[in-house]
């Protein structure tokens, strides 16, 4: 029988949300970088064509659920690497504190520069 | 029903000669993880332009297009965007028991599919830039 290897201790909330997570931005990580590399070429990107994209209700909202699922994923990531690779107690906790601010901070400067670029 | 593995210290990177599939998997997918997870900061700070105008964010991303240095290092990201995609696919496979038997197969698939991709994207990377 196949082992079960994983850097989670599987059951759990992060766990389960990790994986949701990878799921939807397999999808939408894809498509983002399609989009803006190869439909459109990143060095022709303008202020207009942002906006023009932004301005669709459908598109913003699944750039700011991609900035949420990657921010969650990539966080939580982040923090389990370290706690495998070893950090524990105090240090544990002010790492899980300092990516929490980090997170909160980064959500919240990605949602202010959407509203920005779609001119809500 | 699923059982735990003791993997031993996977972190003594000094075991890299008795290094499986599996094992180099778990090492790439973590190390383009903390890539993509690093990136996502510097694209919003860099995006962030926009709340300075228009001519601001224009000027910002182009200017950074312009520049070889970027379209290489886009290229690079793009490496570690595709292998984390492939590899967090057949991740989820595993998680879901799918081709356990085949997960030593399907990373290798996943570093030869994320090599061909990224030499194919290779013209599109570094059309019109000047060095």
């Amino acid at each position: 029988m196949a082992e079960r290897y994983s850097s989670f201790e599987p059951a759990s909330t992060r766990w389960l949300l990790q994986r949701v997570t990878a799921a939807f931005l397999v999808v939408v990580l894809a498509f983002h970088f399609f989009l803006l590399h190869f439909v459109h070429h990143a060095y022709e990107i303008e202020f207009a064509g942002t906006q023009a994209r932004m301005q669709n209700v459908g598109y913003f909202a699944t750039m700011v659920a991609f900035l949420v699922t990657a921010t969650f994923h990539g966080v939580n990531g982040v923090f389990n690497a370290l706690v495998n690779q070893g950090i524990d107690g105090t240090q544990k906790t002010a790492v899980k504190w300092v990516l929490v601010v980090a997170s909160v901070a980064l959500i919240a400067q990605g949602v202010r520069v959407a509203i920005v670029m779609a001119g809500f | 029903m699923s059982q735990s593995y003791n993997r031993g210290a996977v972190e003594d990177f000094g075991r890299w000669r008795e290094f499986s599939a599996g094992m180099w998997a778990w090492i790439f997918h973590k190390f383009t993880g903390w890539v993509l997870a690093g990136y996502l900061f510097t694209h919003i700070a860099v995006l962030s332009s926009a709340m300075q105008g228009a001519q601001t964010y224009n000027e910002t991303l182009q200017g950074l297009e312009g520049l070889f240095v970027v379209r290489i290092l886009e290229i690079g990201l793009l490496a570690v965007a595709v292998f984390h995609i492939l590899n967090g696919i057949r991740l989820l496979m595993v998680d879901l028991g799918v081709g356990l038997e085949a997960q030593d197969k399907s990373f290798y698939a996943s570093m030869v599919l994320t090599g061909a991709i990224v030499v194919a994207s290779v013209p599109t990377f570094l059309s019109e830039v000047g060095i």
